[in-house]
């Protein structure tokens, strides 16, 4: 393990530099980009969750005063199949259909046509004008029955993958994946105990509280300038091209401030339906979503079923571990089943082992990513066994946690061995932490958890510019989703030597800075904070350069120190140290203007994992459940801006709580989702929660230079079985599904 | 379909504005008079980033017509900050990390600072339940609660 | 020899072979080795990411591989 290292700049928690235009309604989101002669572009969204869709006639529509323009299915081109980015929602055919309907309509809110026209009201009312005609089909809604071989099928052509060959038949079953090591039957033969379950977990989504939105122009040059909230810009003008089959080079896309997205906004939704309406009305078309259309057309993370049985020891000793997952994938194929498969078991040391998955076609909206996507749903189901397993052993569960718990050298159950990671040094930190060793208050009870994500790097870029008083400027292609400026600007100055305040970091635009993969997987201050480090050691090459030449000696004969050039130790030389600042100040004559660059393909992202435990009572009367405290341990690697980096932890706390205790989507029987309002979709608000503690653990990730992991995502892991766990310890009934809503507990206390 | 003349007074200025008979309040802040900090997160009051103070009362404007504020007075997020220095509301928040994206943070500022003009010293059960109304999705809360205690902390040393 | 394992859902691609020992000296070289082994298992191999001796490359391309290396295969990961 590398040793603590003291900063200057990287672990403090300064403002952002973002931080006055958000607090003052300066900063420009989504819907905030107005554009003369602008239009408003508006969506027809399908009436049924399952139809073929046999005609569709916009004429009646385009013929209203005020209407400029209006597009089906017809109007988009056909696309190849393929993957698109790194990241970010499976196959642009499917991302294609989704984005307009062709030949089917596969969920209740798909868009089927859409108006551009001079105001909101005209466009609305024109869509009412649009002729469609359905075929209306049976919708298929449940996950399991959906799997059956005589189920109504979404896709005739889809014929499930990774089978060792080919089936004959077409199903819904869009892929299967098998993870297995060891003798499964040898292992539950040693176990002294057998903990065997079935754990539901409907629809949840994301929840920002920004509508997706985008303002198009298209010039008559047929070059398209669009503004959009996206964690991604680079990705959704990829998505664009290939949607639109437009040259890339055509479409600048610059990302606006964006207004939460936890993976929801990796995929695009409006941006080449206002493209197409702006080049068809040869003006700008601005489109904003409705609350409504975000909850029926967008996000939201899968719906699941997940089946868990696990051997162990009386010493706690796991010996045999198997679960079989499905998750609903929504229209398209693409449910996050396989980081699911390959999280489950991530924690833990387990010889024998079996996991199967499959990604589910249902008629509701395509899935998109969410924190950690796939690992809470299967991570929940193997908490909550886990608990029961510790509840028959007598065991504390933080120690048969320990027992079982995966550390450098571990082959994990995905492959590779881990290099150093931090999951024993969390359960150490709970095991100690005064919430744990205080009893539990009278009439709760407690749950404890784990939590896994496996972060990711891809491409990043960066450019530092020294202005000529040697003030800095960053560049780079990142949304700042959550403070990130904060931490590019952290380490720009850690490691130039200039105080924080002599950084602004800036995210560009498509065309203004490199290629950058999306704000996600917790990869920006891991990867764009390599990238943003290298672009500033760039700049301290050169510098150190520009010094050699000024005092006549060779570069290996100056060094950087606290951001002056100063003369290598041994280096006999009268000379005063020169700072940023007098270096950019002789800059013209030293060849120029300071400019550092780095791009790169970050590789050896570090997992982060967590331990959760809180305290929940239960209103036996009304089912309701109070959350008294909750407690998040994170191993960041190296929190860079700790303040943001709690506020990762306990943003993904409420979201994983909410998620326990109350958010689900409720559909009728023809597939209609009932609860499509924050009124009735109901998230966390402020009263609903206690304040939220946390403690940061630091194990370094040796890939990074600061020992960055990426935090933003395995903090809404462990919240889910923790509340499962914690109500069963309150109230002695285990409830497997969730949400834990009072009509749920209400339920299950009364059958008890 | 013809537009009403509508008087108000926004942040201290008299603000003459043409809105349609059905148009919110929050549409004409933000599409007639450029007030595009007042944020819509619903269109259905259940969110609370299009929270302004209308003659004193915290509303949120998507429920309200622009017809409803012909002699309003309005306070919006623009309207905050004092001279050429933040409100302590919006220092408070700064310092305490109190926003990730910042979409909700106009809403929650304009609702706090109703709250703290009239109850100077709120408990935290008392902030919860009066922000109760205003969604975050990405802070759980936490930091924005201290942020509000924190503010009303320093408003009561300074007066 | 290096140690070089294929995730279930390639093994369509490997003949039903799940373990495999090849000397070679960087990733580059292993694809080559592969793609002639079994040709067409190039591009299900491009889609996967790849842990060399523990460090999970999305893109791997001239990363050494030592002789007691261990090579997994694996899905790759995306993220919110």
């Amino acid at each position: 393990m590398a040793e603590a290292v003291d900063y200057r700049y990287v672990g403090t928690s300064p403002v952002r530099p973002d931080g006055v235009d958000k607090v003052t309604g300066r900063a420009q989101f989504g819907a905030d980009q107005n554009l003369p002669n602008m239009l408003h572009g508006s969506v027809l969204r399908s009436p049924h969750a399952h139809a073929r869709i046999k005609s569709v006639d916009v004429s009646k529509a385009l013929a209203m005063d005020g209407v400029h323009a209006a597009v089906s299915g017809a109007d988009f081109p056909s696309v190849q199949s393929g993957e698109v980015g790194g990241e970010g929602g499976g196959d642009v055919a499917d991302i294609a259909k989704n984005v307009m309907a062709r030949d089917k309509a596969l969920y209740h809110g798909h868009a089927v046509a859409a108006v551009a026209a001079t105001s909101v009201e005209i466009a609305e009312r024109a869509l009412d004008a649009i002729e469609v005609e359905y075929e209306p089909l049976p919708p298929v809604l449940d996950v399991v029955e959906a799997m059956a071989p005589d189920a109504t099928l979404l896709d005739d052509n889809c014929f499930t993958k990774n089978l060792p060959e080919k089936p004959d038949k077409p199903s819904n079953i869009a892929s299967v994946m098998v993870l297995a090591r060891g003798d499964l039957d040898a292992g539950f033969e040693q176990a002294d105990v057998v903990v065997e379950g079935e754990y539901r977990i409907p629809m949840a989504h994301q929840g920002y509280i920004e509508p997706h939105a985008c303002t198009a122009t298209v010039n008559e040059e047929g070059k398209a300038t669009v503004w959009c909230c996206t964690q991604g810009h680079f990705e959704f003008r990829a998505m664009t091209s290939k949607i639109l089959n437009w040259k890339i080079g055509d479409l600048k896309f610059i990302a606006s401030e964006i207004g939460g997205g936890f993976g929801g906004k990796t995929v695009v939704y409006l941006e080449p339906v206002a493209v197409l309406l702006s080049k068809h009305a040869g003006r700008p078309v601005k489109m904003v979503m409705s609350r409504e259309e975000v909850f029926r057309a967008t996000g939201p993370t899968s719906g699941s079923v997940c089946r868990v049985k696990i051997g162990a020891q009386n010493d706690g000793k796991i010996t045999a571990a198997k679960a079989w997952l499905a998750y609903e994938a929504g229209a398209f194929a693409g449910a996050p089943v396989m980081p699911g498969a390959m999280s489950i078991f991530a924690p833990y040391e387990i010889e024998n082992f079996l996991v199967e998955g499959h990604d589910v076609l249902v008629n509701k909206p395509k899935v998109a990513a969410y924190r950690a996507p796939g690992a809470p749903q299967a991570m929940h189901a193997f908490e909550v066994a886990l608990d029961d397993i510790a509840r028959q052993i007598g065991m504390d569960p933080l120690d048969l946690r320990m027992v079982n718990a995966a550390d450098e050298g571990t082959q994990a159950p995905y492959g590779p061995k881990f290099p150093a990671i931090g999951f024993k040094a969390c359960i150490e930190a709970a095991k100690k932490h005064p919430n744990y060793t205080k009893p539990v208050p009278e009439g709760a009870g407690r749950g404890v958890a784990a939590g896994f994500w496996f972060n990711i790097g891809m491409q990043s870029s960066a450019e530092v510019r020294i202005n000529e008083d040697g003030t800095v400027i960053v560049m780079e292609g990142n949304p700042d989703i959550g403070g990130s400026r904060a931490s590019m600007g952290l380490m720009a100055a850690e490691t130039l030597g200039v105080p924080y305040e002599q950084v602004k970091t800036y995210i560009g635009d498509t065309e203004s800075t490199g290629f950058c993969n999306v704000t996600g997987g917790s990869r920006t201050t891991f990867a764009t904070g390599l990238a943003v480090v290298q672009a500033c050691e760039d700049i301290i090459a050169q510098c150190k350069s520009r010094a050699a030449a000024t005092w006549g000696m060779d570069d290996d004969q100056v060094e950087w120190q606290d951001g002056q050039a100063v003369p290598a130790p041994g280096v006999n030389a009268d000379v005063s140290p020169l700072s940023l600042a007098d270096i950019a100040a002789s800059a013209p004559k030293t060849g120029g203007p300071i400019l550092g660059r780095a791009s790169l393909n970050a590789q050896g992202a570090g997992a982060s994992f967590s331990v959760n435990f809180g305290d929940l009572k239960v209103d036996p009367e009304t089912g309701a459940v109070e959350v008294l405290s909750f407690t998040g341990i994170q191993d960041a690697g190296k929190a860079i801006h700790p303040a943001f980096v709690e506020g990762q932890m306990q943003g993904g706390a409420a979201q994983g709580l909410g998620w326990a205790l109350n958010e689900e989507y409720i559909y009728d029987a023809d597939g209609v989702m009932e609860n499509a309002g924050f009124l009735d979709y109901r998230v966390p608000v402020a009263s609903d929660l206690p304040m939220i503690d946390t403690q940061i653990v630091e194990v370094p990730n040796p890939s990074h230079p600061y020992g960055v992991r990426g935090v933003g995502e395995t903090p809404i892991v462990a919240p889910l079985a923790v509340a499962s766990n914690a109500v069963r310890d309150a109230t002695g009934v285990r409830i497997n599904d969730l949400p834990l809503s009072p009509p749920r507990i209400l339920a299950a206390l009364s059958n008890d | 379909m013809s537009k009403m003349h509508i008087r108000t007074t926004i942040n201290g200025d008299q603000v003459d504005f043409l809105g349609s008979p059905q148009q919110s309040l929050l549409d004409a802040l933000r599409d007639e008079v450029g007030k595009l900090g007042t944020k819509e997160g619903c269109g259905t009051g259940d969110c609370g980033a299009c929270s302004v103070i209308v003659d004193g009362r915290l509303v949120c404007s998507c429920l309200m017509l622009a017809a409803e504020a012909e002699g309003a007075e309005i306070t919006t997020i623009e309207g905050i900050a004092e001279g050429d220095g933040l409100h302590p509301i919006q220092e408070k928040f700064l310092e305490h990390a109190a926003l990730q994206c910042g979409v909700c943070t106009p809403g929650f500022i304009v609702a706090t600072k109703a709250l703290l003009d009239r109850n100077p010293d709120p408990d935290e059960r008392t902030i919860r339940y009066w922000l109760a109304g205003n969604l975050c999705r990405c802070t759980g809360y936490d930091k924005i609660v201290r942020a509000v205690q924190d503010a009303a902390q320093e408003l009561a040393h300074e007066a | 020899m290096a140690k070089v394992v294929f995730p279930d859902h390639l093994l369509a691609h490997t003949g039903g072979e799940r373990e495999i020992e090849v000397a070679v000296a960087n990733y580059r070289d292993l694809l080559t080795i592969l793609e002639k082994r079994w040709p067409g298992v190039r591009e299900p191999l491009n889609k996967a990411a790849v842990a060399i001796d523990g460090q999970i490359y999305q893109d791997a391309f001239l990363e050494p591989i030592g002789a007691d290396s261990e090579v997994f295969f694996m899905s790759r990961i995306e993220g919110g």
